[in-house]
């Protein structure tokens, strides 16, 4: 099998807890190759680390493969590492140069507070989408699904806002700590629909509320969210979401 | 050794299938069964482990019922579970192609698909509420794809001669969660439901009753992030943690995928049923090296424009081994396009088990096409001749673009031409172990032989026999979720109305956390050398080796000793590096690992019972002269059952529940003709 060993140092924070102070620990020479991920590089670094007898760096992390939105990190200044359009499992070690020093922290947001090392709490975004990211109706009351038809354009479109994974990369990019790309993305969706259409003022007031509450910061256009945001979600979906604002606001 | 020779035989009456024919059935149970009315509904909780299409979907829709449900994730959000890496589509019988689809139709391409293995009666529940599921997704705002004209669009899937697959673009796994989670979201808000996040089930509670009947009636789980247990009691306790794919090491599930839950349950008397039947899915990205962690699928609707092939020669083999060609240097003349060839009726869409051995069949005969000759190829050279690039960019840009970023090679990419034939860059594929049919055993009402202990989802056996057929999965967790337990449970909840909510001060969850506390502490004095991964990898090989894609008995003997051995390995020598305080990411690992060595033995035991070959489980014995699965209809017509003995150094006992079949003739396979 080929095996092209490349030698990377790993710069990592390490933080023992939400309340303890943390601080970079670099790691050198951790030996991998181009085809490997960059998470498997950080289970060959946690394996060496084990071999010592430390703890290894705690990071979340699940279905390896994009659609999670649990994995996190911030590589060398970029959300989900240099790579568009991708999230930080789908980074391969071809993107860095053999001899490179990667540094890797965790979100920044003061609404992500850390739990250990690299690993954050994102319970406010569900927060949000609890607050109305829902058409509110029960279970087995609904009628034939073609005797709703949709065009195929608003289908695609509410698909493509659908597309959010949740992974907080646009919370961590923005320099105001905003969700308001997140929360865009899903009223967004339902609104495109008719299926949202009846308690779309109701949700926009609620979400954005919600929102507020929990300290997120607001949109100045930067645009930086979209930028680095892994499922590009689109930056027209925070404009749509405030017109809707202002015209359920008004209404109220 | 399980002894094979006096088997128990499982009552009939003890699968509750209820009368009438088949079509009759659901009508009837839902008909006569008993109901919970609304004022004593809030007096009743619910347990439901895991937030997966199944978790979600049973969460929310109890509690719009009015149960108050306590739901359970170990991810940092419901939203994460592993149905989520879904792709490609869910099936219904709503026959909007007009192209002969039908309930009975779907009930039988099901049953069929699966090798004639699975519970009638269940399958025909499964196919009669699909197209409830379509409707109820498209009210959540559930974005599936659709035509110009507005009405949803199609795609066909393998083992099914209609177009019948629902879906959102390579997403649908995706885009049916967050459905589900945003029913589970309006609960939460309206306080329905509880939600724990970072929480793992670790022991099921039982309680007797006034009349000496254990019942399930908590769960201790711990706190992932404080590193505590924590006690939570309820009138029944419903599991929907999938399966156990990730006993082989490698396999396409998520990281955090367990059977820990399934094996709590089936160590307190929960039978595990068909764990032999593992599903392999032809086409992931074969394996590229030593460190990898996990396997990514490929979507199976790749092979609707798909074609897969290895060379003719073995001369070309070699040479795309050795990296000396590359698959677009080979020209249309010297292809074997074997799936085509072997099974013309079904070409390229042939279920999944028949895919993948036929591609193990080639790479084993010395054709396999990378590095390692553990690989085919999957082109779309024809596809984008016949469709333009556009058109398939449409239909599969993301999952090109997916596979560019793992290997480094487009495969909608234009690579040479000869003859007048353009020839674009193929993928290459190899099986993965993807799905686990095999699961904790349900009646009817999908309760387990414990009472008051339901399974939904991939972690019961009840619907896909010996294979699943694609875009079946979904299909089965929201059915599970939305349209059966929410009926079924009421008939097991209805007798519990004047039992009061139950205290977590009790004898039994005493034990049940002092047992939790107990075991962690075993695993942090074992004080050894060896990691949790180096042991679960070579976990990982005995299975895949031995226990994989074809099976023999002198293989699983093996396979089982080996296991007694890493069971020794993995007590005497573990380590596990920091302490029981707070989060201890290695400690929950190694709690996991110990459970998928218990599995992968069950697997080895249930693989060497069952002699004969049907879908995902062959046995090399048991084959025809050209090779296809050989059933044993006579002698193997069971569901195998195993019931714990006490204690995981003993070998499990196998009880068999004999299959019933009224409605469908039980006939070879045939996807040949």
């Amino acid at each position: 099998m080929e095996e092209n060993i490349m030698k990377v140092n790993l710069r990592v924070w390490r933080q023992a807890g939400p309340k303890a102070q943390g601080a970079f620990v670099t790691y050198n020479n951790v030996e991998t190759t181009p085809d490997t991920s960059f998470l498997e590089t950080l289970d060959i670094l946690n394996e060496t680390l084990i071999e010592k007898g430390e703890e290894p760096i705690v990071f979340d992390h699940d279905c390896r493969e994009g659609i999670c939105g649990m994995c996190s990190l911030y590589i060398n200044g970029h959300p989900h590492g240099p790579a568009t359009g991708a999230t930080t499992c789908q980074l391969y070690m071809r993107r860095f140069a053999n001899g490179e020093t990667i540094t890797v922290e965790p979100w920044r947001s003061a609404a992500f507070p850390v739990i250990k090392d690299l690993m954050v709490d994102r319970n406010a975004f569900d927060k949000i989408q609890q607050a109305g990211g829902y058409v509110s109706f029960n279970c087995g009351g609904a009628q034939d699904a073609n005797n709703l038809p949709i065009s195929k354009v608003k289908a695609d479109e509410a698909m493509d806002s659908a597309s959010c994974i949740g992974c907080g990369a646009c919370v961590a990019a923005c320099k105001n700590g905003s969700a308001m790309l997140f929360v865009s993305a899903k009223i967004s969706q339902l609104a495109l629909l008719p299926q949202g259409e009846v308690e779309k003022d109701r949700r926009v007031r609620a979400m954005v509320a919600k929102m507020d509450e929990l300290g997120f910061g607001n949109c100045t256009n930067t645009g930086a969210c979209a930028a680095e945001c892994p499922k590009n979600i689109k930056l027209a979906n925070i404009g749509r979401m405030n017109r809707m604002f202002i015209a359920a606001k008004c209404k109220e | 050794m399980a002894n094979l020779d006096n088997v128990k035989i499982m009552n009939p009456a003890d699968s509750k299938i209820p009368e009438g024919p088949i079509a009759e059935k659901w009508t009837n149970y839902k008909a006569h069964q008993k109901l919970v009315n609304p004022a004593n509904k809030r007096k009743l909780d619910v347990i439901v482990v895991g937030t997966g299409l199944a978790g979600a979907s049973a969460a929310s829709t109890l509690a719009e019922l009015g149960f108050n449900v306590l739901n359970f994730c170990i991810q940092d959000s419901p939203r994460r579970a592993h149905s989520i890496a879904a792709q490609g589509g869910i099936n219904a019988a709503k026959n909007y192609q007009n192209d002969g689809d039908s309930v009975y139709r779907l009930f039988y391409d099901t049953v069929k698909g699966g090798d004639y293995r699975a519970r009638e009666a269940n399958v025909y529940r499964l196919a009669e509420v699909a197209n409830n599921i379509i409707d109820q997704c498209v009210a959540q705002g559930v974005p599936f794809a659709r035509e110009y004209g507005g009405l949803l669009a199609n795609r066909s899937f393998g083992g099914a001669q209609v177009s019948r697959t629902f879906y959102a673009k390579g997403q649908t796994g995706q885009q049916l969660l967050l459905g589900a989670y945003s029913s589970l979201n309006r609960q939460i808000q309206l306080g329905k439901v509880k939600s724990y996040n970072r929480y793992e089930m670790h022991e099921l509670v039982l309680i007797k009753d006034k009349d000496g009947v254990e019942r399930a009636r908590g769960i201790i789980a711990k706190n992932l992030v404080t590193g505590k247990f924590e006690r939570f009691a309820a009138h029944a306790v419903v599991i929907a943690t999938g399966g156990y794919g990730n006993t082989y090491f490698l396999s396409t599930n998520a990281m955090g995928c367990n059977c820990s839950a399934a094996m709590a349950c089936y160590r307190k008397g929960a039978y595990f049923a068909n764990p032999a039947f593992v599903q392999i899915h032809p086409t992931c990205i074969p394996v590229h090296g030593d460190k990898q962690s996990k396997l990514t699928l490929m979507s199976e609707s790749l092979r609707n424009d798909g074609r897969i092939w290895v060379p003719k020669n073995i001369e070309d083999a070699v040479k795309l081994q050795k990296g000396q060609i590359k698959g677009s240097d080979i020209p249309e003349e010297d292809r074997d396009y074997y799936l085509e060839r072997r099974y013309p009726a079904f070409g390229n869409l042939v279920p999944r088990d028949v895919a993948s051995r036929a591609a193990k069949e080639r790479c084993d005969a010395g054709f396999g096409v990378n590095n390692t000759g553990l690989a085919v190829f999957l082109d779309f050279s024809e596809a984008i001749n016949r469709l333009g690039i556009d058109v398939v960019r449409q239909r599969y840009g993301n999952l090109f673009d997916m596979y560019e970023e793992i290997t480094d090679v487009n495969p909608g990419e234009f690579a040479n031409e000869k003859n007048g034939v353009k020839y674009y860059n193929p993928m290459m594929i190899f099986p993965a172990i993807h799905y686990t049919m095999g699961g904790i055993w349900v009646d009817y009402e999908l309760q387990t032989s414990v009472k008051g202990l339901f399974a939904i989802g991939e972690c019961n056996f009840s619907d896909h026999g010996a294979n699943r057929l694609g875009a079946s999965a979904l299909m089965q967790g929201l059915a599970d979720g939305y349209f059966v337990l929410p009926y079924t449970i009421q008939n097991y909840l209805s007798d519990q109305i004047t039992v009061p909510h139950f205290q977590t001060n009790t004898p039994e969850f005493d034990a049940a956390e002092a047992k939790c506390i107990a075991d962690e502490e075993k695993l942090m004095n074992i004080k050894g050398t060896r990691s949790v991964d180096s042991i679960h990898k070579e976990l990982g090989h005995i299975m895949w080796e031995y226990v994989g894609m074809a099976r023999d008995k002198e293989g699983l003997e093996l396979a089982i000793s080996k296991l007694k051995d890493l069971r020794k390995t993995f007590e005497k020598d573990l380590f596990v590096p920091g302490t029981m305080d707070g989060m201890n990411i290695e400690l929950d690992k190694a709690f996991r690992l110990n459970d998928f060595i218990t599995m992968g033995e069950l697997i080895a035991y249930d693989a060497l019972s069952r002699n004969e070959s049907c879908g995902g489980h062959f046995r090399t014995e048991y084959q025809t002269e050209e090779g296809e699965a050989k059933r044993d209809d006579q002698n193997c017509f069971y569901v195998s059952c195993w019931e714990y003995e006490g204690s995981d150094d003993k070998a499990p006992e196998l009880i068999k529940e004999p299959l019933h079949y009224e409605a469908i003739k039980v006939q070879t396979r045939n996807y040949k003709s």
